[in-house]
């Protein structure tokens, strides 16, 4: 299938950034991102400079594919990173247009590539349990209610993407940091930091720079790992009563 | 009390309380307004209106509450502003190809029609509150009552007899459901009042508030317009 591809080329992070326009032939087993390579191939072959995108695992659990494509990011399909959308979903003679992640939090470093160390930065303030928890028998010799650990693992899904930041008309990384503070919450072992870690969490999500919600729900939409609003209010009543009630 | 300022006007959550506080508060008030408004519908040439604009202005609670909600709609009009400076700002570039697909539509046009609304309120309180408040209103006196009373009554007929007002009356209240739509189940969910049980109740009552409300308010200058000579 013949494609016209136009994506966002732009040196470094200072650069001034524009769209490029490329053909492609690709076929319709192929990722999303094999046909990206179906490209660079080709740009290297004519001595130009392949396309920079981000890519780890390439089976949807790494979060590392990071691109919007005709304006949703991770694509058309529900519930999917790019690396798991297949060009049968596309027509031949398609226009795809393909730009970075946007948002002030989320500076573009090479045409696709975007840093999103703000994210390893919320994890650091609280997205961890600081105590030694054990060896499995430990984990099993507790009693967890079996609705809890459905929702910590629900939220547990989250790959950190930045979807939802990329979705969000706001730039707010609410369903991100939500489904952090849900997942470690939630659980017995995670309970005892739960209210110094949402604080923590909040703080320096609001440093980054990421905006406010403002309760669209484009990140839940958008979201490959499907991660429900309901974890923001989760959050929004653990930051509440981490305020009136905290010494 | 550093700490309440802290979080009510720096963290991220805590504005987002303040905004939906505000906004209950603001719709709590809306209903008031509406209940004593319905008494335009009363075909006594406007006694018992007149008493009633008489009771808000002069019961001491009542001029309390008023200076609070005053102090509620400013807030709630300068933070939204805020909010809506920094969102945007925090966006960056916008896209070159935008989806509008699964995002609710009105929760992207709050700050729009919420500066429409304000400005709204801006006239109509210049038309009425003024009026009541400053203006020269004529003085009216009923049978068995021991003073005058001002004639709020007279002005609203006016404004409503003038077809540019009522329009711009009714294409207000309809930017006023919009943003009570998103609004109210919103409110709910900067709260973190989010519940499987209750989320399609929240969703009901909102639907049903969003409608009801502006609704009342518009068919008066409809009435006065059309049906009351």
């Amino acid at each position: 299938m013949n494609l016209k591809l136009k994506i966002w080329r732009q040196k470094s992070q200072n650069a001034k950034g524009a769209f490029e326009t490329y053909q492609v032939n690709a076929n319709e087993h192929m990722s999303f991102l094999e046909m990206l390579d179906v490209l660079n191939e080709q740009l290297i072959e004519e001595k130009k400079e392949p396309v920079a995108f981000d890519h780890d695992c390439r089976e949807g659990i790494c979060g590392a594919c990071s691109m919007v494509i005709n304006g949703r990011p991770h694509g058309p399909n529900k519930a999917t990173t790019t690396c798991q959308l297949h060009m049968r979903f596309f027509k031949e003679g398609d226009e795809i247009v393909i730009e970075p992640f946007r948002a002030r939090a989320f500076p573009v470093i090479k045409d696709l590539v975007v840093d999103r160390s703000a994210f390893d930065r919320i994890i650091q303030a609280g997205g961890y349990i600081s105590v030694n928890t054990g060896q499995a028998q430990d984990g099993n010799a507790i009693p967890v209610n079996r609705d809890c650990a459905s929702k910590s693992f629900d939220a547990a899904a989250c790959i950190g993407c930045g979807a939802c930041v990329a979705a969000c008309p706001n730039g707010s990384a609410m369903l991100f940091t939500a489904a952090k503070v849900s997942h470690l919450g939630l659980l017995p072992q995670g309970k005892l930091e739960h209210t110094s870690r949402v604080r923590n969490m909040v703080k320096q999500m609001d440093e980054e720079g990421f905006g406010f919600c403002s309760n669209v729900g484009a990140c839940e939409a958008e979201c490959p790992k499907e991660i429900s609003l309901e974890n923001i209010a989760r959050m929004n009543r653990a930051m509440i009563g981490a305020v009136l009630t905290s010494e | 009390m550093k700490w309440l300022f802290d979080f009510l006007f720096k963290s991220s959550i805590g504005r987002k309380v303040v905004m939906s506080l505000s906004g209950i508060f603001l719709m709590l008030f809306l209903i008031v307004h509406l209940l004593g408004n319905l008494q335009l519908f009363i075909n006594d040439a406007g006694m018992q209106f007149n008493l009633y604009t008489y009771f808000m202005t002069h019961n001491p609670v009542i001029k309390t509450i008023s200076y609070i909600l005053y102090a509620t709609i400013l807030l709630h009009t300068i933070q939204g502003i805020f909010l809506a400076i920094e969102n945007r700002k925090a966006k960056g570039q916008s896209y070159a190809v935008s989806s509008n697909v699964n995002k609710s539509f009105f929760a992207k046009y709050m700050i729009h029609l919420g500066v429409v609304i304000f400005i709204f309120l801006m006239i109509h309180m210049y038309q009425f509150w003024l009026q009541m408040k400053l203006g020269n209103l004529p003085m009216v006196n009923y049978p068995g009552k021991e003073h005058a009373y001002k004639d709020l009554y007279a002005p609203v007929l006016q404004v409503f007899k003038d077809l540019p007002f009522v329009i711009f009356y009714v294409i207000s209240m309809l930017i006023l459901a919009m943003h009570l739509y998103h609004g109210f189940q919103s409110a709910f969910q900067s709260l973190g009042l989010n519940h499987k049980k209750y989320n399609p109740l929240i969703q009901w009552i909102g639907i049903l508030y969003s409608i009801l409300i502006p609704f009342g308010f518009l068919i008066m200058p409809i009435y006065v317009y059309f049906i009351q000579r």
